[in-house]
């Protein structure tokens, strides 16, 4: 007897001849055009981040005392902060800092907190029992909170200049929050057919939990994971505000807003509108385009 | 003859510019001479550190001072109506030798500790024995200082004895160090270290409590020996790590000042919003911010990396710009520009570091750089996360190194890990501070000794050759032969390049006018005790 893989679709072959359908990002555009809007902005950001050095006007760590609290000018599109320092140069370096640990601590927490709740989900009784009580521990701090908690107990810590600190202060708070969304879909899955056909081939716990049922809960997990991106930089922006993120003189928009941006708002206020308005931006990119991405890949909102 | 409108306003600039520059500027006249002294009421004030313990003579940072000074008394101490001479604080009268190798103290008598136990002479020589012999794990930062006390004499409880091994022309001015708090014998024999974590002076306010991350309060000590003070009721330091928050607390009269001192946007900030209710006193300042390298670690072990990193650094550019935005303001060398015995500019120019040719000399540095093999060179710069003025010291200095190609990673931490850090050797560069309460050499100069002889040397150097200029200094009383030592020194100091001042601080102090009685000075460790200060509410 032979066991049909259970992740591949069961609809007949006619059905999967090749035919021109529009791409699936040509039907996202179509289906869902504040997204497509959202996906631009993100775009434009991933792009200023990666490829910063080229797009910076100038140095954003390079002082300049003879520009300092220079208004937005031709020279400076978005003036310069009480260095003299480019606001423009640092908005966008600031986007590759908003980006790394926006990202990487999302990914981190959403993609851990998946494995605990398909894990949980997947096994049941008393394992399922102790990692929700554990879940609900985490959850009753608010996630700001909560990152304060990690970032202050433990010492500074960087790779490459990656401030790992921070990631694992961010990434800590997401996690129960994907835990207990992705538990719940995939308490549904592990009821299907094939699942109960896996375990009566006798494949292993790991190979079920990661083969079979992680790329059955994989779209909660991407909504949960971009909408976290949001969640994570307002998260960065916080912590560098509060002093407890990256350190002077790196160029983080939280960190903009902070330090003496709060001595010299009222004769700079471009040193606040900016850093303000970018983080604005960018939650509000990925929080619309996480949701949209959930009106398009869930089912039920296509009913 | 006919004075213009133009010349009155320069005139009248001119003369207030020499007002707050001046160093023997009056500040606590009209509060001096209050005729109604209103007691009672309990003071707010902001602390921007906390400290990392509460033994002064174990310290060197204001936090621990601001936290501390109201509980203690000292032998002596500076009048600051007549900065610098020196007034009895608990003696009643004190003499000194002609060939300066004998003091002689008078203690007032009557005098207890908040535990009760009467004050005597064995206390104050206990105290002394600890600073200049430090038992097994305790730190005294002032073991240098008194390192030419050769005995203590106490013949009876009221009287102590200072017998010198050898002159050091400024011992009066030490013995009114605010951080020679004197401690009771009996403490001092159950636990050394106990001044650390217990609190038992003769101050004008009893210790109530130690809030970590929030206050420390006092409340007024009715058996105090000077009588009628202290005024207040009691005290309260609020520590205020952050700058906002503490100029919100001002602002809102949740603190009625910060004696430590604020930048000149704070203070325009504080102008603006309280108009005639906030009182502004400025000064320059005996404390400067030190580049510091831990010659124990590679490659700060070489001189010439030492030095090229000195010579990147455009002090006299910097001064312009960081003078704008924070308490930053003067380039000088190992004293106080501006006091008797700093070097002139003209001099200063000439020594590695201070060029006024900041082209000229990073090429400079980069060539020794390269010489040594290390034109890559990355390394962590160790700060304090006070915002005013480390940060933008920090921010300074990491766009001066990239100027010469060498890469920083800027790393800031709270007052109790960023000195634990330093003083256990672990940092590679750190941006150090030289706290001082006084102009004298005896004092600046210490900081530059070698780390067996002085505790706050954190760039760990051993230099025998300084050590020896420095004691033949310390004995020197010829004015200008000792000026030549100073300059000697110096030259040493920012040749080897173990620290070197990065710029020198500038005092503005913002306090409400229902305060009254504190007196500014240009240093924030002196005038602490707090015993006259009082609310005109």
């Amino acid at each position: 007897m032979t066991i049909a893989d259970p992740t591949l679709p069961l609809v007949p072959a006619s059905a999967a001849a090749p035919s021109r359908q529009p791409s699936k990002f040509v039907d996202f555009c179509r289906q869902q055009p504040l997204g497509a809007a959202s996906f631009l902005i993100i775009f434009a950001m991933m792009f200023a981040g990666i490829f910063s050095s080229l797009v910076a006007p100038y140095d954003p760590l390079t002082i300049d005392f003879a520009s300092l609290l220079a208004p937005p000018s031709a020279d400076h599109w978005c003036g310069t902060d009480a260095y003299g320092r480019d606001i423009c140069s640092r908005l966008i370096y600031g986007a590759r800092t908003a980006l790394v640990i926006g990202f990487t601590s999302s990914f981190v927490g959403s993609s851990l907190g998946a494995i605990l709740g398909i894990a949980s989900a997947y096994f049941g009784g008393r394992i399922d029992a102790w990692i929700q009580r554990f879940v609900d521990v985490l959850l009753a701090f608010p996630l700001i909170v909560l990152a304060l908690v990690v970032v202050a107990a433990f010492r500074k810590f960087s790779v490459g200049g990656v401030d790992i600190n921070l990631i694992v202060a961010i990434a800590i708070p997401i996690l129960p929050r994907v835990a207990r969304v992705v538990r719940a879909a995939a308490l549904s899955v592990r009821v299907a057919p094939y699942i109960a056909a896996a375990r009566a081939a006798g494949y292993s716990h790991t190979r079920i939990i990661f083969r079979h049922m992680a790329p059955n809960v994989v779209a909660p997990y991407l909504i949960m994971l971009t909408a976290f991106i949001a969640q994570a930089i307002l998260a960065e922006a916080s912590l560098s505000f509060l002093g407890l993120g990256v350190t002077e003189p790196t160029a983080a928009w939280g960190l903009m807003l902070s330090g003496n941006a709060a001595d010299f708002y009222r004769q700079a206020p471009w040193m606040i509108l900016f850093p303000g308005v970018a983080i604005s931006l960018a939650v509000f990119a990925f929080n619309l385009f996480g949701d949209s991405l959930r009106d398009f890949l869930d089912p039920r909102f296509k009913v | 003859m006919k004075i213009s409108r133009r010349t009155a306003l320069q005139g009248t600039a001119g003369a207030l510019a020499l007002g707050v520059s001046g160093f023997d500027w009056d500040f606590t006249k009209a509060n001096a001479q209050a005729p109604n002294v209103k007691r009672g009421g309990v003071l707010n004030f902001a602390i921007s550190a906390e400290a990392p313990h509460y033994d002064p003579a174990g310290s060197d940072t204001y936090a621990t001072l601001h936290f501390a000074a109201p509980f203690y008394s000292t032998l002596l101490r500076f009048n600051l109506s007549k900065f610098p001479a020196v007034e009895n604080d608990l003696t009643t009268s004190y003499t000194v030798a002609p060939d300066l190798m004998t003091y002689t103290f008078k203690l007032t008598p009557n005098v207890n500790f908040h535990d009760g136990t009467p004050l005597t002479s064995a206390d104050v020589k206990a105290t002394y024995d600890r600073m200049r012999n430090p038992p097994t794990g305790v730190v005294s930062t002032r073991q240098a200082t008194f390192a030419d006390i050769g005995s203590i004499e106490t013949p009876d409880p009221l009287t102590v004895i200072f017998k010198m091994k050898a002159v050091n022309a400024s011992m009066l001015e030490h013995f009114a160090s605010p951080w020679n708090v004197i401690y009771s014998a009996k403490d001092l024999a159950e636990n050394p270290a106990g001044p650390r974590t217990k609190i038992n002076g003769t101050g004008p306010f009893i210790f109530v409590e130690h809030v970590k991350g929030s206050h420390v309060a006092g409340k007024k000590n009715d058996a105090y020996f000077k009588k009628g003070f202290p005024y207040l009721d009691g005290f309260k330091g609020i520590f205020t790590l952050q700058a906002a928050a503490m100029l919100n607390a001002v602002q809102g009269g949740q603190v009625l000042g910060e004696f430590r001192g604020i930048s000149p946007a704070e203070r325009d900030r504080l102008v603006q919003t309280m108009g005639d209710k906030i009182r502004i006193e400025e000064s320059s300042w005996t404390l400067n911010l030190l580049v510091c390298f831990n010659v124990d670690k590679k490659p700060f072990d070489d001189v010439r990396v030492r030095r090229a990193l000195l010579m990147a650094i455009d002090r006299w550019g910097g001064s312009v710009g960081l003078s704008k935005i924070s308490t930053l303001r003067s380039v000088g060398g190992v004293i106080r520009p501006g006091s008797p015995f700093a070097t002139p500019e003209s001099e200063l120019v000439k020594l590695p570091g201070f060029s006024k040719d900041i082209k000229k000399s990073r090429e400079e540095a980069k060539k020794l750089l390269k010489e040594a093999g290390h034109e890559n060179l990355k390394f962590t710069l160790w700060n304090r996360n006070l915002a005013m003025p480390y940060t933008p010291a920090g921010i300074f200095l990491v766009d001066q190194w990239r100027q010469i190609g060498v890469e920083v990673e800027h790393k800031q931490s709270d007052t109790g890990a960023y000195l634990a850090t330093m003083n256990a050797g672990n940092h590679d560069v750190a941006i150090d501070f030289s706290n001082l309460f006084m102009d004298d050499s005896s004092l600046g100069l210490a900081k530059y000794l070698s780390i067996g002889r002085s505790p706050e040397n954190r760039s760990r150097s051993k230099d025998e050759t300084l050590d020896k200029i420095y004691d033949d200094h310390l004995r020197e009383r010829d004015p200008e032969k000792r000026k030549a030592m100073i300059r000697a020194f110096e030259k040493r100091v920012f040749e080897q390049g173990y620290q070197q001042p990065l710029l020198w601080w500038h005092r503005i102090v913002p306090t409400h006018k229902t305060l009254m009685g504190w007196k500014m000075s240009p240093s924030h460790n002196l005038g602490q005790q707090l015993e006259d200060v009082w609310m005109n509410t």
